[in-house]
Order: structure tokens, then sequence, then C-alpha cells
């Protein structure tokens, strides 16, 4: 492999780990808070509030019904309003993160409704507040399986922002699509591939890990 | 002088109704126990006392207020009184022992040099003062419950509440259990509430008892009057009740004790000295007969000969019903 072509891929996978690690924190600082309400308002929740629980899950379920490739281009007057262009890395972070944030916040929203509700009981004859609740019970207790759902974000991101190279985002996507596809060259195409299987199952090998170590109990230790 | 005043409440979930007008009231430091049958109303009547459910009528009087009538806002602080033992222990499994028990007292909002003092007070009160660091994953059914009761106790409540605090316990661990629980009330005075399915925790822990059945008071009195009364019974035959005994299975006797003779809360003290583990699945008075006499249903995990012939030599007849197989 030469020295240009491994530049290349050198680049583009510091692209892509910069629009995935982004956009997955984005996913997780406004998907976290909108599965907890989720829950909360839910008919089942601490404080049932069907008229938010209902367009909120109606919203979030609406933006995960469009498909990303059309969310790419329906977001790009969004995008330019935001970063002032729609091309590059930075700018691919916008459509990824309104893609990840629904999903991370239904992902979060099965972790939390798996929580035992003796628990949440528990908190409450304790004399805990709601809030108390979530920071106690709901958000330790649910954190392996919020791990485990982060990293499956991850790797979804990883998909998605090879697809964002498509409208030029830079990254690998961009990079197999640019040499590999539009001049036949197999060596990037190639290398392109093994670059992403080895970050798809790194990242899952660390989240495997981090979700296990969360768990304090025999398969933890 | 009574601690919690219970007057006619009821509760109903769509056309059930759970409760049914009732009405009880705990005296300070009592240790009063709730049996039923399962689907009795037990666990929504518990869950009343602390707020967790409301009536749909009646009133529940505790601390100079009406718990069935306050919001959430002010039951929060009156929470903090009473402390609650879960039968399936209910213990976060992201945190360690120690941590569980010091939970109550950061909600109250006590600094941690305190709340460290408070929790190794209470683990050694419960006899797990090595255990303070392991998650709950790490801990027996018996050592969880244990932690359970250190963390019910650690905010200084009035009133405790338990909840089947044994019947996820093995039969051993069980009386260990229940014996750290009748200490608790009688040293530290603390007024214990607990519901139970088992006539066996009544009796070894209560001082009186309410028999609760289809969501109304069938019977109250102390456990020696209930249990004398054979309209209360609350355990049936075990239904897995077969007639050969197998390999470690457990016998099911049937015994007829002269009460003249020996009246019945002897006759388990007896058992007790000569370390017999049984529990009592019935009992139920003799008629027409004329020394008055006990039909009594035992669950006799070990039957040893030794055991059977002690048992002959406490009553007048003694007969082996069937063998059970432990559920274990
Ligand atoms: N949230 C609820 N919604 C509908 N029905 C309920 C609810 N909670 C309890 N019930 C019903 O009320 C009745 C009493 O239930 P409860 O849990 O108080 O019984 P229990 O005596 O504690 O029984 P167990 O010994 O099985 O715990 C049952 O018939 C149950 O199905
Ligand atoms: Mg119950």
């Amino acid at each position: 492999m030469s020295r240009l072509i491994f530049n290349l891929l050198l680049q583009a996978t510091w692209q892509t780990l910069e629009m995935v690690l982004i956009s997955g924190f984005l996913a997780v600082a406004g998907g976290l808070p909108l599965g907890i309400l989720l829950v909360l308002t839910g008919p089942s929740g601490l404080s049932p509030m069907p008229w938010l629980a209902r367009p909120l899950g109606l919203l979030t379920d609406a933006v995960r019904a469009v498909p990303f490739i059309i969310l790419l281009v329906l977001l790009i007057p969004l995008t330019r309003f935001i970063v002032g262009t729609s091309l590059g890395t930075t700018a691919a972070i916008v459509p990824l993160a309104v893609a990840a944030i629904p999903y991370f916040a239904r992902i979060a929203e099965v972790s939390l409704r798996e929580v035992d509700p003796g628990l949440v009981d528990a908190v409450r004859a304790m004399g805990g507040t709601r809030w108390m609740v979530i920071r106690y019970v709901l958000l330790p207790e649910s954190l392996p399986g919020m791990i485990s759902g982060l990293t499956v974000t991850l790797v979804t991101l990883v998909g998605a922002s090879a697809m964002a190279g498509t409208i030029g985002a830079g990254g690998l996507g961009d990079l197999a699509i640019r040499y590999g596809y539009q001049r036949f060259n197999t060596t990037i195409m190639s290398g392109v591939v093994a670059v992403l299987i080895v970050l798809v199952t790194g990242l899952q090998a660390i989240g495997n890990l981090l979700s296990r170590k969360a768990r304090h109990d025999a398969a933890g230790h | 002088m009574t601690l919690l005043a219970v007057e006619n409440i009821s509760r109903s979930f769509g056309s059930h109704t759970a409760l049914h007008n009732i009405s009880f009231n705990v005296e300070q430091g009592d240790s009063f126990g709730i049996i039923g049958r399962s689907g009795a109303g037990k666990s929504t009547l518990l869950r009343c006392l602390n707020g967790l459910e409301k009536p749909d009528s009646g009133r529940i009087l505790f601390c100079g207020e009406d718990l069935a009538a306050l919001p959430e806002k002010r039951l929060v602080p009156l929470r903090r009184k009473i402390g609650v033992v879960f039968q399936h222990f209910n213990l976060l499994s992201s945190r360690t022992a120690a941590a569980n028990v010091a939970l109550p007292l950061e909600i109250a909002g006590i600094a941690k040099a305190q709340r460290q003092k408070r929790v190794n007070e209470l683990l050694d009160l419960v006899g797990l003062a090595d255990h303070g660091h392991k998650y709950p994953a790490f801990l027996s059914g018996g050592q969880k419950q244990r932690i359970g009761i250190a963390r019910a106790l650690a905010a200084n409540p009035v009133l405790l509440l338990c909840d089947e605090a044994t019947s996820a316990l093995d039969p051993e661990t069980t009386d260990s259990v229940l014996a750290l629980l009748s200490d608790i009330n009688r040293k530290l005075r603390l007024t214990l509430l607990f519901i139970t399915h088992e006539m066996d925790v009544v009796h070894k822990l209560g001082h009186h008892v309410l028999v609760l059945k289809d969501g109304h008071i069938a019977a109250r009195g102390t456990p020696a009057e209930i249990l004398q009364n054979s309209e209360n019974s609350t355990m049936p035959l075990p239904d897995n009740l077969s007639t050969d005994a197998q390999n470690g299975s457990q016998a099911i006797v049937r015994l007829t004790l002269d009460l003249k003779e020996h009246p019945l809360t002897p006759f388990l003290i007896k058992l007790e000295q000569n370390t017999i583990s049984a529990t009592i699945l019935r009992a139920q008075p003799h008629q027409n007969i004329e020394q008055p006499a006990m039909d009594v249903l035992l669950h006799l995990p070990a039957p040893t000969e030794e055991n059977l012939s002690l048992l002959n030599s406490l009553a007048r007849s003694v007969e082996v019903t069937g063998y059970v197989t432990p559920d274990l």
C-alpha cells in the first residue's frame, strides 16, 4: 500500500471517528432526556401526562421513519443555518445527530422500562422525590443497558456517516465512493472495508466490556 | 398510645374490590400481623399505609396527618418516618450493601461522615459488618433481607412495614430473620406491622393479628386466638402431597393434641426447645369430644424417627398424612 493511500485512509478514518463520536455524544445529550421524559410521562410512569407523552412519541417515531438518505437532503437548510455550509465533516454531524437522537431515545426508553418497578417503589417508600428516583434508581440501574444501547447507536452511526459521504461529508464513505467506486481503486475500497470492520468490532468489544463492568454481578468480575 | 389508625378504608381496581371497609389501630411498640391468602389485599393495604396507593375512601391517621388525603409532596417527609422491608428485598444492584443502607440517609440529606457511622452501626446490628462492600448479587437471600432490614431502619423510622419479608427465604433463614425482626421490635421498641400468608410467621412474631379475606377483615385477635379458630385457617393442604417418601422429602403430619395436657403454645415452645423446625399448616378444634382437643396439621421438614417419637410423646395421636418434596 502506498504512502498516499495510507494517508488518505488515516485522514478519512479520523473524519469518520469525529462524525460518529460527536453525533454520538449529541445523541446521548438529546436522546437520554427524551427517553426519560417518554418513560416518566408514559401511561405507567411516575407522572403520566398523555398530552405530552403522545406528541413526543409521535415526533420521535416520525424522525425515525424518514430514511437517513432522505433526512440528509431534507436537513440541508437546517445544516446551512447552523454550520454555515452543507458540505464537510462538521456539516454531516447535524443530520447524523438529528437521526441519532430519537434512535437513542427509544433505546434508552427500553432500558429505563426494564428497571424493576420494585426498586422505584423502594426509593419512593424511603421518601424519595421523583428526581431522586431518576438519580438513584432509573439511571444507575439502567446503565448496563444504556451502554449496550449506545454501542448499537455508535455502530449504526458508523454506517450512516459513510452514507453522509455521498453528499460530500468526508470520511470513509466519501473515500470509498470517490476512489473505490468512481475510479475503480480496489485497494482503497478494500482498505475502507477493512477499517470499517475493525472500527465496528472494536466499538462493540469496548461496549460489551463497559456494559459488563457496569453490571456488578458475577459476569462483571 | 395509638401510632397508626386506619378508619374504614376501601380500595377498588375497576369492578374488583381489593379492600372493603378496613379499620384497625396499631399501638406504639406493637407487633401487628396481617395474614391472608394470595389476593386477599394485603399488599394493597400495606401500600396504602405509606401512601404509595391511595384508598378510594377512609382515613389513615399517622403522626397527626391523614395519609389518605395528603398530596404527594407532603407524603414525602412522612414516608421518611416509615421503613419498609420487601419480599424480594428490592436492593439497588448498582450499589454496594453499605451504599444501599446509606440511601435513606442520603435522601434525608444527612452528611457523609454521619452517614458512614450510622451505616456501620446498622451493619453491625444485622450481623453483616464484614459484607458492606459487597454488591447485592454476591449476597445470599438471607443476607439481602438483612441488608433490606438495615436499610429500612437507617433513617430511624417510627414504624416498620414488612411485606412478606421471609417468604422468599428457606426455613432456617426465615427463622433467623424473624428473630432479628422480633429483636428490633423488643429492643429498639420499634412498632412493627407485617403481612404474611404463613400462620407460623404470625405465631413467631405477632402480638396482634388481623385476618384478611377477600378484602374484608375476617377475624382479629392474638395469634393464639386466631390459631384456635378453625374458620380462619389460611393454609390448605399442599397440592403436591404424595404418599411415598422420596429421598429428602418432608412430611405432612396430622396430630391430635390434648389441649389440657399440651396447649398449643407450650407445644410449639417444646418443639422449638428440641430444635424441631415445623410449620403449622392448620389447627382445628375437635368437635363431639369431651376433652378439649385440637387437630393440628404440621409441615415437618425433617421426619426422622427421633422427631416423630418426640411428637408421639406430646400428642394423643400422630399420623403421617403424606410427603412433599421441598420446592427449591
Ligand atoms: N394495580 C392494580 N390493578 C388492578 N388490580 C390490582 C392492582 N393491585 C392489586 N390488584 C388486585 O387486588 C387484589 C389484592 O391484591 P394484593 O396484591 O393486595 O393481594 P395480596 O394479599 O398482597 O396477595 P399476595 O399474597 O399474592 O401478594 C388482587 O385481586 C389483585 O389482582
Ligand atoms: Mg402481596
